[in-house]
């Protein structure tokens, strides 16, 4: 199978039943992304495909034949940071870093979100969100964090939304 | 995970003839078959069907079982006029979950009951015949409507307890060719002594779309979901409610609520109680005990009895009460 790995074309034949994860981490050695619960309970495996943030943990490789996979590795590199990356090192949001590049790679997916329009659970208007911090707790709940780093999560988030709103 | 065949289908026509399970998402699914719960020997890949549509028909909507849950709730047409449905979306599940999860495929999610998930516990709907060790072991999370003696489980799901308050038909392929349009009503089936049988689809019966009627004029929804946390938790009980008052009196009642049964749990005697009634405290009360009065709770589900009957009655006052 076919697919695009953080711009790059790349081929991989894996067993029927591996999880993009599996694939992601093994066959490509990008241990960026992280295994959780293997379940879609905590977010530590999240990537984006095709732009969209999803759990690589609960959906199978040959599923994304021909996909755009973005990785923790695809958003910047330690020389030149991702807008996101560098405000979670700015506001120190994490402590183990387990979670970390699924909030990151998350938060990126919920930008894009926001941007369109997207409502969320705690929105009082459907059709016209607000962005404050409840909507940003909200719209992170798929993202557990075992050392509750979350306050300063919420900073890098807030403080990242803010920078694309003035640019 | 057990190993199985694969097979992507290019059309509708093909998903039906090719003869295996079919993944949506994977989201349910995948789940399952990490846990060897479900063992499918094929699986039919859906999800690039042309299927991912929301079209307006016969004034409301025709929704493709391969629109992901977070399209669906953000789409505009939804927001206007099933904001019920958008809600109940949105109070599911996480941002990345939603991305993947379809309509198809969040109708069809099985049960949560931990026994289910526990291939080392005796449980009729994962092995028929084998007993349920809900019904004397930790069951907070289990039906208090509907039940019987051979399961006790509930549907998780919040989307389908919208779409029971809104009419909606289910529309199938069938592998001979045959469409069918089910009722949302008639689509689930009680646990009975069949548990491990939870809709009426045939086999190899393939969703295609979801219809929803015109929603009710002049009417109010609201989706109220009661869970351990504030977010990303299933619901212990869960209300969808479109109600319509015309000159101090209730014209149109709709209430479907979740948690509670094996299914969407939507019971004409509720809306009995407050159709041509003016909306006050005593209908109120009519209704719930409408809704409450086959309910047994097992031990540890006894609070959803009082919590049902709580979470109604304040959905009710919203509903009709001074618009916030
Ligand atoms: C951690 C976690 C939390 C969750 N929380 C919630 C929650 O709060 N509320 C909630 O409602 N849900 C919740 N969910 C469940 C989620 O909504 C479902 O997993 C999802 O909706 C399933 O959709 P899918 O497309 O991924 O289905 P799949 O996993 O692809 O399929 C599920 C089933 O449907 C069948 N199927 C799929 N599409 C079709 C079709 N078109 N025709 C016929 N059969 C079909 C499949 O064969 C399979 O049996 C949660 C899930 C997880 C993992
Ligand atoms: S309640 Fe139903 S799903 Fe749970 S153990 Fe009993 S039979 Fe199985
Ligand atoms: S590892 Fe995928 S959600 Fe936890
Ligand atoms: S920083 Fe340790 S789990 Fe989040």
């Amino acid at each position: 199978m076919r697919f695009t790995i953080n711009g790059s074309k790349r081929e991989a034949d894996p067993d029927i039943r591996a999880s993009l994860l599996d694939v992601l981490r093994e066959e490509f050695a990008l241990t960026g992304t992280k295994k959780g619960c293997d379940h879609g309970q905590c977010g530590a495996c999240t990537v984006l495909a095709n732009g969209r943030r999803i759990n690589a943990c609960l959906t199978l490789a040959v599923m994304h034949q021909d996909d755009d996979i973005v990785t923790i590795e695809g958003l910047g590199s330690a020389d030149s940071l991702h807008p996101m990356q560098a405000a979670f090192v700015r506001h120190d949001g994490y402590q183990c870093g387990y979670c970390t590049p699924g909030q990151i790679c998350s938060a990126v997916g919920m930008l894009d979100e926001v941007a369109k329009g997207w409502p969320s659970h705690v929105s009082d208007d459907l059709s016209a969100p607000m962005f404050d911090d409840g909507e940003i707790s909200e719209r992170m709940s798929g993202n557990l964090c075992r050392c509750s780093a979350y306050p300063n999560i919420v900073d890098a988030i807030r403080d990242v939304h803010a920078q694309e709103q003035k640019a | 995970m057990k190993s199985f065949n694969y097979a992507r289908a290019d059309s509708p026509e093909a998903a039906v003839r090719a003869g295996g399970r079919f993944i949506a998402g994977g989201t349910n699914l995948l789940d399952l078959m990490k846990l060897q719960v479900e063992t499918p020997e094929k699986l039919v890949d859906i999800s690039r069907l042309d299927l991912n549509t929301v079209e307006e028909q016969d004034g409301g909507l025709l929704i493709g079982a391969l629109v992901p849950n977070s399209d669906l709730a953000a789409d505009p047409r939804v927001i206007a006029n099933y904001p019920v449905l958008s809600r109940a979306l949105l109070a599911g599940a996480s941002g990345q979950l939603r991305n993947k999860a379809t309509t198809g495929g969040n109708l069809l999610q099985r049960t949560r009951c931990y026994f289910f998930y526990d291939t080392h516990a005796a449980c009729n709907k994962r092995e028929p015949g084998s007993g349920c060790d809900a019904l004397g072991g930790f069951n907070r999370i289990h039906a208090i409507l509907g039940t019987s003696e051979h399961c006790i489980a509930t549907h998780p799901g919040d989307m389908p307890v919208a779409m029971r308050a809104l009419d909606a038909t289910v529309v199938t392929l069938k592998p001979d060719g045959d469409r069918r349009r089910i009722p949302l009503g008639d689509f689930y089936r009680l646990p009975g002594d069949t548990p491990h049988i939870e809709t009426v689809l045939e086999s190899g019966e393939l969703i295609t779309h979801v219809a929803l009627p015109a929603p009710p004029p002049g009417a109010r929804q609201l989706y109220r979901k009661v869970r351990d946390r504030a977010s990303y938790a299933f619901a212990l009980v869960s209300v969808a409610g479109v109600i319509a008052v015309e000159n101090g009196t209730i014209t149109h009642a709709a209430l479907a609520f979740g948690g509670l049964a094996h299914q969407p749990w939507r019971d004409p005697a509720v809306e009995g109680a407050l159709v041509g009634r003016a909306p006050e405290q005593a209908a109120f009360d009519a209704a719930a005990d409408a809704l409450l009065v086959g309910a047994r709770g097992f031990g540890h589900n006894d609070f959803k009895i009082p919590l049902a009957r709580r979470v109604l009655i304040t959905a009710l006052r919203d509903l009709t009460g001074e618009p916030a």
